[in-house]
């Protein structure tokens, strides 16, 4: 499996990562590099075997509905890079 | 699997009939103290940003923990659902970016959900019912407010309501109007309001509706259908419903093909709009948190929640036909919410006299529901007791007070005689009814006396009995029981 | 003051104990080989103002004699781990300024039982990396020196950009150069694909992954939930047993951490190894192995063989899965645990016009090239059309990993003996630049172990032909380090002392 320059600018747009068009191709070449190492996966059967959900024999632990923290807004907010009246700020977010 | 209404459901476009199909997709906030995998609280409003726990801010190296009461209330509304509890459920990531998911993603389930496939009895009439289908139930977190008017270059995030637990209720594409999609949300509210898992205040936001509308031919395959986001009334449910069916229609007897695409209703136009920033499917990436185990229930536990649910309104409802007597519609009404039917039973049972069930329902139905909505209470909260409801109905049962000196002691139930037994407002205020015969014609002779001129002419106009009867009333201070002083007017009158 | 420096974290603690030493004095002693050492970069921050208060308070237990089990003993922390009030970034630009109003369970466990702390150490950004290369504070080198140099030539390169010093390894570079250069008695490290463990082989030191969930993650900056583990790097075994027995314990915060009570770790460390049966793995006997190595490995397996244990050969057929696999699962969950830095609560954030230009400006400069390689790579394998052939694939290789191991543990197999890393330390600016995978693959060995939520014990076993350190791996059943630490230090014993280099920074 290798991608192509589109699917570099798809897969950062879903990450969020702005990427050049000049840094594009490199990213693609070394994307493409690591693609080729893991496909040597391809060819393992792994018909009827089940994909790994706990790597320990654990139960998930519930815990008690009770209010046992938030109401610690200095916190939350301590290291805002932008914040107003308990708010924190970001650049408009167009609907 | 629908009975067939009396009116036809199909809407006539210009080139023929259509039909439209809706699924709704139900947000419901779980009713839990603290919030689905943090312990911060999940009460409603607040400073910004104040019930909000390390976790739910997602600062580096935060870990979820799962609330049991939230599993509790999500299995407790499978039950009562009658749908299939999946013993084993994942939590899943729905990756995403927006401001007010702090996480970057969202717990949700996808593959495997808490709870699988059930249905609902929808009754829009006594005789018109259908069954809707439910695909499943999940639990995931909700996520923050973003405010865009607060400034005219950034927006305001606020993340009080991030990582609340929801319950997505997914229902089958088995509504066919505006009427039975609205009817849908009010039953579906109604059984979260008796298990207690949800308080459906939809002006709070506790339930949300995304509507699923496509149209089609009757007989024809389903059509490409829009998705309406986040409609957070019933009555906008169904505005949106006509409105999006509507627009539809007309792109297709235009010849044209609908988009799929997910839209927006505005209330102030009546019509649905694209939502710009979902122009890209969205790719979600789901996989199961790898934070958290897959989620195995207790059989036991299960059993033991089912033990415990309340009786349902269904069953409530068959119970009151049959007990009681009602009509379809008067049970219908009563059991549509829960604390009302509680208050008509506690009525009905007061004390160890067994009182007409028809009587109290019609009390409640009438002018306690209309005392009740002025004060922008529930029935049961409007300030009468059922005991004071019982014991008024006891009244007139006993000729004691007429009907409409009964409507006077509820009033001042619920005014200057609060909290008061209606047995000593009667008696304190001499509001008994007048029985007494000798005391009747004492009242109408003078009555008579008084007129006599209408008194000749009652004999040839029997219509004008009424009106002696108002002015005997009138005298009595509405205290003579009316059918007492009719009969004695009438024979005084010799009509 | 160096003599302080130089003891073992056991050795200090009884001298506290006797109060032939003052914690304030080891303290001191240790700030003062930092500062001589900065060159070296293993810490990023360093905190003298808070140790010392730390030390004085230990000291007035120690005094009351109500000392705890690492009382005035000073540590250094990975830079991955939250700790209130002072620099956390996990070594990356995109935390810039970030400090924690809260402390990891992991660290608050420390000071709990008394240690103290001296500073935040250097590691691979986000802990991706082999080597400390990737760190956005620029990379570590470690005390071990390439055979041919002299103290000029080293000093000068120190002083340039440290190409061709020796790397101490990765992710944990900054906690296995610390540790060898004597700069703390011990460190926190974590371990994801080998992170404690490589930089222990790299660096002639002790470093124990060990069974996931033995440690609490919350407050540990997050890179792969289902393969990330704390662990100590310490000079010798029973010092790694010391500090692991207070990092280790239940903690309801982290719904993956196992709930039972930690064993006296310590108490393992020389016990006897008599009729354990270690199994040797045949698939982890590469093609072209470096024969150094493969002569270490046989040397160890005859040591434990002198100490009474029986050594067999075993099968672990998907041995050669792993490191493919893990390149998948790690990627794909970094690129989840990731997308919370976004400049909007936290860190870095550059100017932008909208929301999106804020994410993708504030990612862009604020990730290095091989977290946003990772972050791709992670993107990918989940998306719509990928996730079955890539991601859901891995995940059932990993059960056949882990099924491996079981299947030889149920044979009555006790622990399996590997190498630690296919080479010796190389240099820095050697690998990885034209080919990322060439980076990869000095995990080769260490991997299998967080596939399958095993623990793993590194322990220094010898040197290479160049002087180099060179370490053997242990690897045990779930939730059973403490026949790692009995078998890890009869390797220990075996080999002999490791000399670790003397001060040439200075």
């Amino acid at each position: 499996m290798s991608v192509d320059l589109d699917a570099v600018r798809r897969i950062a747009h879903l990450a969020r990562i702005g990427v050049s068009e000049a840094e594009a191709p490199h990213l693609q070449a070394e994307i493409n590099a690591i693609l080729k190492f893991v496909d040597a996966l391809e060819a393992v059967d792994v018909d009827g075997v089940e994909p790994m959900t706990s790597v320990i024999p654990m139960c998930l632990p519930m815990r008690e509905d009770l209010v046992t923290d938030g109401e610690i807004p200095a916190k939350v907010l301590a290291n805002a890079p932008l914040s107003e009246d308990g708010f924190f700020l970001v650049p408009k977010v167009i609907e | 699997m629908t009975t067939e209404a009396a009116n036809a459901k199909l809407i006539a476009g210009a080139t023929g009939d259509w039909e439209v199909v809706v699924g709704l997709e139900i947000h419901a906030q779980v009713a839990s103290r603290s919030k689905l995998f943090s312990g911060a609280s999940t009460v409603f409003g607040g400073e910004p940003n104040t019930h909000v726990s390390l976790v739910d801010a997602a600062m580096p190296g935060m870990l979820p923990v799962l609330n049991r009461e939230c599993v509790a209330q999500a299995i407790r509304t499978g039950l009562a659902l009658k749908a299939k509890i999946n013993h084993r459920s994942t939590f899943d990531r729905k990756n995403y970016f927006y401001p007010d998911l702090p996480q970057g993603y969202q717990i949700s389930q996808y593959k495997s959900p808490i709870v699988g496939e059930g249905e609902i009895q929808v009754d829009l009439s006594p005789t018109y019912s259908i069954k809707v289908g439910i695909e499943r139930l999940h639990l995931e977190q909700d996520a923050g407010k973003s405010l865009h008017d607060q400034s005219p270059t950034m927006s305001f995030v606020d993340l009080n309501r991030s990582g609340v637990a929801l319950m997505e209720i997914v229902s089958k594409p088995d509504m066919r109007s505006a009427d039975e999609a609205k009817a849908y949300v009010g039953k579906l509210r109604t059984i979260l309001r008796y298990v207690g898992s949800c308080d459906g205040d939809m002006e709070k936001g506790s339930l949300r509706a995304d509507i699923n509308v496509s149209v089609r031919r009757p007989g024809e395959p389903l059509g490409t259908r829009c998705e309406i986001k986040n409609v957070n009334s019933i009555r906008f449910i169904g505005q949106a419903i006509e409105a999006e069916a509507r627009r539809q229609i007309a792109i297709l007897e235009d010849g044209g093909a609908i988009d799929q695409e997910t839209r927006l209703f505005d209330a102030a136009r009546g019509e649905t709009r694209s939502m710009r920033s979902k122009e890209e499917a969205h790719d979600y990436r789901y996989f199961p948190d790898p934070d958290l185990l897959p989620l195995k229930l207790d059989p036991e536990w299960v059993d033991a929640l089912a033990a415990y649910l309340p009786e349902l309104p269904d069953a409530k409802k068959a119970r009151f036909l049959a007990d009681y007597g009602l009509t379809a519609y008067d049970a219908s009404v009563l059991v549509a919410d829960k604390e009302t039917a509680d208050f008509f039973e506690a009525a009905i049972n007061h004390g160890d006299r067994k009182r007409d069930p028809k009587a109290v329902a019609n009390w409640i139905m009438g002018d306690l529901s209309a005392h009740a909505k002025i004060r922008g209470a529930p029935v049961a909260d409007a300030g009468v007791s059922a005991t004071q409801l019982a014991t008024l109905v006891d009244l007139i049962g006993e000729g004691a007070i007429s009907g409409k000196i009964a409507k006077d002691v509820l009033s001042l139930l619920l005014g200057d005689e609060k909290d008061a037994d209606p047995r000593a407002v009667v008696e304190q205020r001499g509001l008994r009814q007048v029985t007494d015969a000798d005391a009747i014609d004492a009242a109408v002779d003078a009555v008579i006396a008084a007129n006599s001129e209408k008194a000749e002419q009652a004999k040839i106009k029997p219509g004008m009995v009424g009106w002696f009867v108002g002015q005997v009333m009138k005298a009595t201070g509405g205290k003579a029981n009316p059918q007492a002083v009719s009969a004695a007017l009438k024979r005084k009158l010799g009509v | 003051m160096t003599d302080l420096t130089s003891l073992t974290l056991a050795e200090a603690r009884d001298r506290l104990k006797s109060r032939a030493v003052t914690s304030v004095e080891l303290t001191r002693a240790h700030l003062g080989a930092i500062e001589r050492a900065k060159s070296l970069n293993a810490y990023v921050a360093v905190t003298p103002e808070k140790a010392l208060q730390m030390a004085r308070a230990s000291d007035d237990r120690l005094m009351r004699g109500e000392a705890g089990r690492l009382e005035g003993l000073p540590i250094g922390v990975k830079d991955l781990y939250a700790t209130e009030g002072v620099h956390t970034q996990a070594c990356s630009h995109i935390l810039d300024g970030f400090k924690p109003t809260y402390e990891s369970t992991v660290t608050a466990n420390l000071w709990r039982d008394g240690a103290v702390m001296l500073g935040k150490l250097n590691m691979d950004e986000f802990a991706m990396g082999s080597s400390n290369e990737t760190s956005y504070y620029g990379p570590v080198a470690s005390p071990w020196l390439p055979s041919n140099w002299s103290h000029e030539k080293a000093r000068a390169a120190l002083a340039g950009d440290k190409r061709g010093l020796l790397s101490p390894g990765g992710s944990s570079g900054g906690s296995s150069a610390a540790v060898a250069a004597r700069l703390c008695l011990a460190a926190t490290a974590s371990d994801t694909g080998g992170s404690i463990r490589q930089p222990a082989a790299f660096t002639g030191t002790v470093g124990v992954k060990p069974t996931y969930g033995r440690c609490s993650r919350w407050g540990m900056v997050a890179f792969a939930s289902s393969l990330d583990q704390a662990g100590p790097l310490a000079r010798t075994v029973r010092d790694a047993a010391i500090v692991l027995g207070s990092m280790a314990g239940p903690d309801p915060k982290d719904s993956t951490c196992w709930p039972e009570p930690v064993p006296d770790y310590e108490a393992a460390v020389g016990r006897s190894v008599r009729r354990l049966r270690i199994g040797v793995p045949k698939e982890y006997r590469l093609d072209g192995m470096n024969p150094e190595i493969e002569a270490l490995w046989s040397r160890g397996a005859e040591w434990l063989r002198d100490a009474g244990a029986d050594i067999v050969d075993v099968s672990l057929p998907n041995t050669k899965h792993a490191l493919p696999a893990y390149y998948i699962v790690a990627p794909a969950e970094a690129s989840s645990n990731l997308a919370r830095y976004d400049g909007v609560r936290y860190g870095l954030r550059e100017p932008s016009a909208d929301i999106t230009d804020l994410y993708e400006k504030t990612r862009a400069s604020g990730f290095g090239a091989e977290v946003r390689r990772r972050l791709m790579i992670g993107t990918y394998v989940l998306s719509a059309g990928y996730y079955d052939a890539y991601y859901l694939r891995a995940q059932k290789i990993r059960t056949l990993i882990k099924r491996d191991f079981e299947r030889v543990f149920a044979d009555g197999v006790d622990a399996i003996l590997t190498p630690a890393t296919p080479s010796a330390a190389f240099g820095i600016g050697e690998k990885g630049s034209d080919d990322p995978v060439e980076m990869y693959l000095n995990d080769i060995f260490t991997v299998t172990v967080n596939m399958a939520g095993l623990p793993g014990l590194v322990a220094p076993a010898g040197l290479s032909n160049e002087g180099l350190p060179l370490g053997l791996q242990l690897i045990g059943r779930p939730f059973d380090e403490e026949t790692l630490f009995s078998l890890g230090e009869a390797i220990e014993q075996a080999a002999g002392p490791m000399t670790l280099p003397d001060p040439w920074w200075a």
